[in-house]
Protein backbone atom coordinates (compact mmCIF):
# COMPACT_ATOMS: atom_id res chain seq x y z
CA UNK A 1 0.00 0.00 0.00
CA UNK A 2 1.18 3.54 -1.39
CA UNK A 3 0.65 4.83 2.66
CA UNK A 4 1.71 7.62 4.63
CA UNK A 5 4.13 5.63 6.28
CA UNK A 6 6.11 4.78 2.94
CA UNK A 7 7.93 7.97 3.93
CA UNK A 8 11.53 7.36 1.76
CA UNK A 9 12.36 10.47 -0.36
CA UNK A 10 9.63 12.56 0.36
CA UNK A 11 10.44 16.18 0.60
CA UNK A 12 9.19 18.91 2.98
CA UNK A 13 9.47 17.67 6.64
CA UNK A 14 12.11 19.84 7.38
CA UNK A 15 14.66 19.70 10.57
CA UNK A 16 15.24 16.64 12.33
CA UNK A 17 14.56 17.45 15.94
CA UNK A 18 17.10 15.62 18.53
CA UNK A 19 16.19 14.96 22.01
CA UNK A 20 19.44 15.30 24.37
CA UNK A 21 19.17 12.33 26.71
CA UNK A 22 16.08 10.60 26.31
CA UNK A 23 14.70 7.74 28.18
CA UNK A 24 13.31 4.76 26.89
CA UNK A 25 9.92 5.90 27.88
CA UNK A 26 8.32 9.72 28.30
CA UNK A 27 5.64 8.54 30.25
CA UNK A 28 3.81 5.29 31.40
CA UNK A 29 1.57 5.18 28.63
CA UNK A 30 4.00 4.87 26.07
CA UNK A 31 5.47 1.84 27.75
CA UNK A 32 1.91 0.53 28.54
CA UNK A 33 1.08 1.35 24.65
CA UNK A 34 4.02 -1.10 23.54
CA UNK A 35 3.12 -3.99 26.23
CA UNK A 36 -0.65 -3.60 24.69
CA UNK A 37 0.92 -4.20 21.57
CA UNK A 38 2.30 -7.28 22.70
CA UNK A 39 -0.28 -8.67 24.31
CA UNK A 40 -2.58 -8.05 21.58
CA UNK A 41 -0.48 -10.25 19.22
CA UNK A 42 -0.87 -13.31 21.72
CA UNK A 43 -4.35 -12.81 22.00
CA UNK A 44 -5.57 -12.83 18.60
CA UNK A 45 -5.54 -15.31 15.62
CA UNK A 46 -2.79 -16.05 13.08
CA UNK A 47 -0.60 -13.03 14.34
CA UNK A 48 2.48 -11.93 12.45
CA UNK A 49 4.69 -8.78 11.99
CA UNK A 50 3.12 -8.00 8.79
CA UNK A 51 -0.65 -7.62 10.36
CA UNK A 52 0.56 -5.58 12.99
CA UNK A 53 2.77 -3.51 10.78
CA UNK A 54 -0.22 -3.07 8.69
CA UNK A 55 -2.52 -2.10 11.22
CA UNK A 56 -0.11 0.99 11.73
CA UNK A 57 -0.16 1.82 7.97
CA UNK A 58 -4.03 1.69 7.62
CA UNK A 59 -4.31 4.70 10.08
CA UNK A 60 -5.62 7.67 8.96
CA UNK A 61 -2.55 9.67 7.06
CA UNK A 62 -3.59 12.98 9.61
CA UNK A 63 -3.39 10.82 12.41
CA UNK A 64 -0.21 9.08 11.63
CA UNK A 65 1.96 12.13 11.07
CA UNK A 66 0.00 14.13 14.00
CA UNK A 67 0.97 11.46 16.43
CA UNK A 68 4.09 9.99 18.38
CA UNK A 69 5.16 7.09 17.86
CA UNK A 70 3.63 4.82 20.58
CA UNK A 71 0.30 6.48 19.59
CA UNK A 72 0.56 4.24 16.53
CA UNK A 73 1.27 1.44 18.72
CA UNK A 74 -1.68 1.60 20.37
CA UNK A 75 -4.16 2.67 17.67
CA UNK A 76 -2.46 -0.48 16.08
CA UNK A 77 -3.35 -2.69 19.29
CA UNK A 78 -6.90 -1.17 19.49
CA UNK A 79 -7.64 -1.88 16.14
CA UNK A 80 -6.57 -5.20 16.08
CA UNK A 81 -8.23 -6.16 19.36
CA UNK A 82 -11.74 -4.99 17.63
CA UNK A 83 -11.27 -6.47 14.32
CA UNK A 84 -10.30 -9.47 15.81
CA UNK A 85 -13.09 -9.46 18.46
CA UNK A 86 -11.32 -9.15 21.51
CA UNK A 87 -12.98 -5.77 22.78
CA UNK A 88 -15.39 -3.40 20.56
CA UNK A 89 -14.59 0.56 19.22
CA UNK A 90 -17.94 1.26 21.63
CA UNK A 91 -16.49 0.14 24.40
CA UNK A 92 -13.27 1.27 24.13
CA UNK A 93 -14.83 5.14 23.38
CA UNK A 94 -17.41 4.41 26.06
CA UNK A 95 -14.46 3.74 29.13
CA UNK A 96 -12.05 6.32 27.65
CA UNK A 97 -14.65 8.72 27.42
CA UNK A 98 -14.25 10.51 24.26
CA UNK A 99 -13.09 9.32 20.63
CA UNK A 100 -10.87 6.16 20.22
CA UNK A 101 -9.43 6.64 16.46
CA UNK A 102 -8.62 3.05 15.03
CA UNK A 103 -7.05 2.36 11.84
CA UNK A 104 -8.99 2.59 8.47
CA UNK A 105 -9.96 -0.74 7.06
CA UNK A 106 -7.79 -3.48 5.43
CA UNK A 107 -8.31 -3.16 1.22
CA UNK A 108 -7.26 -6.08 -0.05
CA UNK A 109 -8.40 -9.61 -0.40
CA UNK A 110 -7.62 -12.41 1.74
CA UNK A 111 -4.55 -14.54 -0.25
CA UNK A 112 -5.87 -17.30 -0.43
CA UNK A 113 -3.10 -18.42 -3.24
CA UNK A 114 0.46 -17.12 -2.20
CA UNK A 115 2.92 -17.29 -4.90
CA UNK A 116 5.94 -19.94 -4.51
CA UNK A 117 9.34 -19.14 -2.42
CA UNK A 118 11.67 -18.31 -4.63
CA UNK A 119 15.46 -17.96 -4.45
CA UNK A 120 16.35 -16.62 -8.57
CA UNK A 121 19.17 -14.09 -7.51
CA UNK A 122 22.78 -14.51 -6.60
CA UNK A 123 25.22 -11.89 -5.28
CA UNK A 124 26.06 -9.65 -8.35
CA UNK A 125 23.27 -9.88 -10.12
CA UNK A 126 21.65 -6.42 -11.84
CA UNK A 127 17.64 -6.54 -10.88
CA UNK A 128 15.26 -4.44 -11.17
CA UNK A 129 12.44 -3.73 -8.73
CA UNK A 130 8.92 -4.11 -9.74
CA UNK A 131 6.74 -1.32 -10.50
CA UNK A 132 3.51 -2.30 -8.87
CA UNK A 133 1.11 -0.51 -6.31
CA UNK A 134 -0.11 -3.46 -4.34
CA UNK A 135 -3.11 -2.10 -2.08
CA UNK A 136 -2.25 -4.46 1.04
CA UNK A 137 0.76 -4.98 3.16
CA UNK A 138 4.11 -4.79 1.72
CA UNK A 139 7.79 -3.93 2.48
CA UNK A 140 9.12 -2.72 -0.70
CA UNK A 141 9.02 0.96 -0.51
CA UNK A 142 7.81 2.76 -2.99
CA UNK A 143 10.89 5.48 -3.68
CA UNK A 144 13.05 2.30 -5.44
CA UNK A 145 10.47 0.68 -7.77
CA UNK A 146 11.59 0.66 -11.14
CA UNK A 147 14.81 1.72 -10.30
CA UNK A 148 17.81 -1.05 -11.38
CA UNK A 149 20.28 -2.16 -8.20
CA UNK A 150 23.00 -5.11 -7.93
CA UNK A 151 22.49 -7.90 -5.70
CA UNK A 152 25.04 -7.40 -2.81
CA UNK A 153 24.52 -9.58 0.13
CA UNK A 154 22.08 -12.68 0.61
CA UNK A 155 20.12 -12.93 3.30
CA UNK A 156 18.62 -16.52 3.95
CA UNK A 157 14.61 -17.16 3.56
CA UNK A 158 12.16 -15.53 5.50
CA UNK A 159 8.29 -15.02 5.42
CA UNK A 160 6.85 -12.53 2.52
CA UNK A 161 5.20 -9.96 4.79
CA UNK A 162 2.74 -9.23 1.69
CA UNK A 163 1.30 -12.89 2.27
CA UNK A 164 1.41 -13.40 5.76
CA UNK A 165 -0.06 -10.13 6.74
CA UNK A 166 -3.02 -10.82 4.67
CA UNK A 167 -3.26 -14.88 4.75
CA UNK A 168 -3.03 -17.85 7.37
CA UNK A 169 -0.33 -18.92 5.34
CA UNK A 170 3.21 -18.66 5.76
CA UNK A 171 5.52 -18.25 2.50
CA UNK A 172 9.40 -18.08 2.69
CA UNK A 173 11.74 -16.69 -0.30
CA UNK A 174 14.87 -15.57 -0.22
CA UNK A 175 15.66 -11.95 1.10
CA UNK A 176 18.72 -9.92 -0.47
CA UNK A 177 20.76 -6.41 0.08
CA UNK A 178 20.35 -4.14 -2.94
CA UNK A 179 22.36 -1.60 -4.17
CA UNK A 180 21.43 1.81 -5.73
CA UNK A 181 23.13 4.62 -6.70
CA UNK A 182 21.73 7.70 -5.48
CA UNK A 183 21.81 9.45 -8.90
CA UNK A 184 19.82 6.15 -10.36
CA UNK A 185 16.80 6.80 -7.67
CA UNK A 186 16.99 10.75 -8.00
CA UNK A 187 18.79 11.27 -10.54
CA UNK A 188 20.16 14.58 -9.48
CA UNK A 189 23.85 14.30 -10.02
CA UNK A 190 24.21 13.35 -6.07
CA UNK A 191 27.94 11.57 -6.19
CA UNK A 192 29.46 8.79 -3.95
CA UNK A 193 26.10 7.98 -2.10
CA UNK A 194 24.40 4.59 -2.03
CA UNK A 195 21.32 3.62 -0.51
CA UNK A 196 21.16 -0.27 0.02
CA UNK A 197 17.55 -2.09 0.85
CA UNK A 198 16.62 -5.58 1.78
CA UNK A 199 14.26 -6.51 -0.68
CA UNK A 200 12.32 -10.23 -0.96
CA UNK A 201 12.58 -12.11 -3.82
CA UNK A 202 9.23 -11.43 -5.01
CA UNK A 203 9.72 -7.67 -5.43
CA UNK A 204 12.48 -8.10 -7.72
CA UNK A 205 12.85 -9.19 -11.62
CA UNK A 206 16.23 -9.77 -13.80
CA UNK A 207 17.44 -6.29 -15.33
CA UNK A 208 19.63 -8.04 -17.69
CA UNK A 209 23.27 -9.07 -16.49
CA UNK A 210 25.12 -9.82 -13.70
CA UNK A 211 28.39 -8.39 -12.37
CA UNK A 212 29.65 -11.58 -11.27
CA UNK A 213 29.40 -12.71 -14.84
CA UNK A 214 32.77 -11.96 -17.03
CA UNK A 215 31.22 -9.37 -19.76
CA UNK A 216 34.28 -9.67 -22.26
CA UNK B 1 5.36 19.55 14.43
CA UNK B 2 2.29 19.98 17.14
CA UNK B 3 0.61 17.06 18.26
CA UNK B 4 -2.65 15.95 19.62
CA UNK B 5 -0.82 14.34 22.69
CA UNK B 6 2.39 16.24 23.42
CA UNK B 7 4.62 14.57 25.62
CA UNK B 8 4.17 17.49 28.47
CA UNK B 9 0.26 16.57 28.47
CA UNK B 10 1.01 12.74 29.97
CA UNK B 11 1.90 13.95 33.54
CA UNK B 12 -0.89 13.28 35.75
CA UNK B 13 0.25 15.42 38.48
CA UNK B 14 2.52 19.01 38.53
CA UNK B 15 3.29 20.54 41.88
CA UNK B 16 2.36 24.44 41.30
CA UNK B 17 4.21 25.68 45.00
CA UNK B 18 1.88 25.53 47.14
CA UNK B 19 -1.53 24.88 44.90
CA UNK B 20 -1.95 20.94 43.68
CA UNK B 21 -4.18 21.07 40.79
CA UNK B 22 -3.57 17.21 39.02
CA UNK B 23 -3.80 17.18 35.51
CA UNK B 24 -6.49 15.66 34.19
CA UNK B 25 -4.93 12.73 31.98
CA UNK B 26 -4.52 13.13 28.51
CA UNK B 27 -6.36 11.35 25.54
CA UNK B 28 -3.96 9.22 24.71
CA UNK B 29 -3.37 8.30 28.28
CA UNK B 30 -7.22 7.70 28.69
CA UNK B 31 -7.10 5.23 25.67
CA UNK B 32 -4.13 3.65 26.45
CA UNK B 33 -5.81 2.83 30.26
CA UNK B 34 -9.09 1.81 28.63
CA UNK B 35 -7.91 -0.82 26.64
CA UNK B 36 -5.96 -2.41 29.11
CA UNK B 37 -8.63 -2.07 31.90
CA UNK B 38 -10.96 -4.07 29.24
CA UNK B 39 -8.25 -6.95 27.88
CA UNK B 40 -8.05 -6.78 31.78
CA UNK B 41 -11.59 -7.49 32.78
CA UNK B 42 -11.89 -10.03 29.72
CA UNK B 43 -8.86 -12.41 31.45
CA UNK B 44 -7.10 -11.57 29.20
CA UNK B 45 -3.98 -10.04 30.67
CA UNK B 46 -1.58 -12.74 32.43
CA UNK B 47 -0.23 -11.52 35.76
CA UNK B 48 3.00 -9.14 35.34
CA UNK B 49 2.68 -9.31 31.41
CA UNK B 50 2.48 -5.85 31.25
CA UNK B 51 5.19 -4.74 33.68
CA UNK B 52 8.02 -7.69 31.89
CA UNK B 53 7.53 -6.74 28.36
CA UNK B 54 9.88 -3.54 28.52
CA UNK B 55 11.43 -3.91 31.78
CA UNK B 56 14.54 -5.47 29.66
CA UNK B 57 14.89 -1.58 27.70
CA UNK B 58 14.73 0.72 30.33
CA UNK B 59 17.63 -1.15 32.67
CA UNK B 60 19.59 -3.58 30.42
CA UNK B 61 19.52 -3.59 26.62
CA UNK B 62 20.78 0.13 25.18
CA UNK B 63 23.39 1.93 23.38
CA UNK B 64 26.39 0.34 26.19
CA UNK B 65 25.94 -3.12 24.62
CA UNK B 66 27.08 -2.04 20.85
CA UNK B 67 29.40 -0.03 22.41
CA UNK B 68 31.29 -3.65 23.90
CA UNK B 69 30.79 -4.96 20.43
CA UNK B 70 32.60 -1.97 18.85
CA UNK B 71 35.65 -1.68 21.37
CA UNK B 72 35.82 -5.23 20.98
CA UNK B 73 36.55 -5.01 17.37
CA UNK B 74 39.02 -2.59 17.65
CA UNK B 75 41.22 -4.90 19.95
CA UNK B 76 40.92 -7.60 18.54
CA UNK B 77 41.36 -8.16 14.70
CA UNK B 78 40.09 -11.63 14.77
CA UNK B 79 36.79 -10.11 16.59
CA UNK B 80 36.37 -8.01 14.30
CA UNK B 81 36.69 -10.09 11.64
CA UNK B 82 34.08 -12.65 12.75
CA UNK B 83 31.59 -9.66 13.20
CA UNK B 84 31.90 -8.70 9.87
CA UNK B 85 31.15 -12.08 8.77
CA UNK B 86 28.38 -12.65 10.94
CA UNK B 87 27.32 -10.02 12.78
CA UNK B 88 24.51 -11.96 15.12
CA UNK B 89 26.98 -14.79 15.92
CA UNK B 90 29.74 -12.79 16.94
CA UNK B 91 27.43 -10.04 19.75
CA UNK B 92 25.89 -13.30 21.06
CA UNK B 93 29.25 -14.15 21.50
CA UNK B 94 29.49 -11.53 24.26
CA UNK B 95 26.26 -12.25 25.39
CA UNK B 96 23.72 -10.15 23.69
CA UNK B 97 20.55 -11.20 20.91
CA UNK B 98 16.87 -11.74 21.21
CA UNK B 99 14.06 -10.14 19.48
CA UNK B 100 15.65 -7.73 16.06
CA UNK B 101 18.81 -9.34 16.79
CA UNK B 102 19.52 -10.70 12.64
CA UNK B 103 22.60 -8.51 12.50
CA UNK B 104 24.75 -7.26 9.69
CA UNK B 105 27.66 -4.73 11.14
CA UNK B 106 28.98 -2.51 8.55
CA UNK B 107 32.41 -1.12 9.01
CA UNK B 108 33.46 2.91 8.45
CA UNK B 109 36.86 2.91 6.90
CA UNK B 110 38.90 5.97 5.70
CA UNK B 111 36.78 7.61 2.75
CA UNK B 112 33.60 5.47 3.90
CA UNK B 113 30.81 6.17 5.89
CA UNK B 114 27.79 3.82 6.93
CA UNK B 115 24.40 5.07 8.13
CA UNK B 116 21.28 2.84 9.43
CA UNK B 117 17.91 4.33 8.54
CA UNK B 118 13.93 2.55 8.45
CA UNK B 119 12.05 4.58 5.74
CA UNK B 120 9.00 2.15 6.53
CA UNK B 121 8.94 2.51 10.24
CA UNK B 122 11.40 2.22 12.96
CA UNK B 123 13.19 -1.05 12.54
CA UNK B 124 16.75 -1.19 15.21
CA UNK B 125 18.99 -3.55 15.83
CA UNK B 126 17.21 -3.88 19.80
CA UNK B 127 19.93 -6.31 21.85
CA UNK B 128 22.57 -3.68 20.93
CA UNK B 129 21.29 -0.38 20.97
CA UNK B 130 17.95 -0.74 22.93
CA UNK B 131 14.62 0.76 21.59
CA UNK B 132 15.33 4.12 18.63
CA UNK B 133 14.84 7.24 19.90
CA UNK B 134 12.26 9.39 19.05
CA UNK B 135 14.26 11.06 16.01
CA UNK B 136 14.73 7.88 13.93
CA UNK B 137 10.70 6.92 14.40
CA UNK B 138 9.74 10.67 12.93
CA UNK B 139 8.96 11.43 9.26
CA UNK B 140 11.86 13.88 9.04
CA UNK B 141 14.66 11.27 9.49
CA UNK B 142 12.99 8.35 7.35
CA UNK B 143 12.12 11.02 4.24
CA UNK B 144 15.31 12.31 4.61
CA UNK B 145 18.18 9.98 4.61
CA UNK B 146 17.81 7.70 1.86
CA UNK B 147 17.40 11.05 -0.10
CA UNK B 148 19.99 13.94 1.00
CA UNK B 149 22.34 11.93 3.58
CA UNK B 150 25.14 14.18 3.09
CA UNK B 151 22.75 16.78 3.49
CA UNK B 152 21.02 15.14 6.30
CA UNK B 153 24.24 14.26 7.98
CA UNK B 154 25.95 17.85 7.74
CA UNK B 155 22.81 19.10 9.67
CA UNK B 156 22.90 16.72 12.33
CA UNK B 157 26.31 17.28 12.75
CA UNK B 158 28.39 14.54 10.81
CA UNK B 159 30.50 16.51 8.33
CA UNK B 160 31.83 14.38 6.10
CA UNK B 161 34.14 15.22 3.35
CA UNK B 162 32.62 15.94 -0.17
CA UNK B 163 34.61 12.60 -1.37
CA UNK B 164 33.94 10.49 1.27
CA UNK B 165 31.31 7.75 0.31
CA UNK B 166 28.22 7.18 1.96
CA UNK B 167 26.56 3.91 2.23
CA UNK B 168 22.64 4.05 3.49
CA UNK B 169 21.12 1.07 4.67
CA UNK B 170 17.31 0.80 4.71
CA UNK B 171 16.90 -1.82 7.30
CA UNK B 172 13.35 -3.01 5.52
CA UNK B 173 13.30 -6.24 5.70
CA UNK B 174 14.66 -9.17 8.31
CA UNK B 175 18.14 -7.27 8.78
CA UNK B 176 19.23 -5.14 11.63
CA UNK B 177 22.35 -3.03 11.02
CA UNK B 178 25.19 -1.56 13.69
CA UNK B 179 27.77 0.84 12.28
CA UNK B 180 30.95 0.16 13.48
CA UNK B 181 32.59 3.55 13.52
CA UNK B 182 36.22 4.43 13.00
CA UNK B 183 38.53 4.24 16.19
CA UNK B 184 39.44 7.35 17.11
CA UNK B 185 43.04 8.54 16.75
CA UNK B 186 45.23 9.00 19.81
CA UNK B 187 43.07 6.35 21.88
CA UNK B 188 46.04 3.49 21.90
CA UNK B 189 46.44 3.43 25.13
CA UNK B 190 43.05 2.85 26.67
CA UNK B 191 41.75 -0.35 27.75
CA UNK B 192 38.73 -1.94 26.09
CA UNK B 193 36.46 -0.65 29.04
CA UNK B 194 37.66 3.13 28.16
CA UNK B 195 37.32 2.60 24.41
CA UNK B 196 33.83 0.83 25.01
CA UNK B 197 33.08 4.73 26.77
CA UNK B 198 33.78 6.64 23.65
CA UNK B 199 31.61 4.69 21.54
CA UNK B 200 28.04 7.08 21.38
CA UNK B 201 24.44 5.16 20.13
CA UNK B 202 24.77 8.24 17.69
CA UNK B 203 28.21 6.92 15.96
CA UNK B 204 26.38 3.28 16.12
CA UNK B 205 23.46 4.72 13.85
CA UNK B 206 25.98 6.43 11.69
CA UNK B 207 24.75 10.36 11.77
CA UNK B 208 28.11 10.93 14.54
CA UNK B 209 32.17 10.34 14.18
CA UNK B 210 33.58 9.66 17.13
Amino acid sequence: MDGIHDLGGHQGFGAVVVEQNEPPFHAPWEALARSLMYLVMTKVPNPSSGAFRHAIERMDPAHYLNSSYYEHWLTAAATMAVERGLVTHEELEERAGGPYPLSLPVRTEQITDPPPGRSRFAVGDRVRVRQWHPTGHTRCPNYIRGHVGVITRADGEFSIPDVEAHSTQRVNEATYSVRFEADELWNDGQPGVTVNVDLWDSYLEPAGWSEATPTT
Amino acid sequence: MERSDSHDMSEHHHDHGDHHHPTPPSPVERRAAALEELLTEKGLVPDGFIEEVNRAYENDIGPMNGAKVVARSWVDPSYRQRLLENGTAAINELGFGGPEGNIVAVPNEPGVHNVVVCTLCSCYPWPVLGLPPTWYKEAPYRARMVREPRVLLKEMGCDLDDDTEIRVWDSSAEVRYIVVPERPAGTEGLSEEQLADLVTRDSMIGVARL
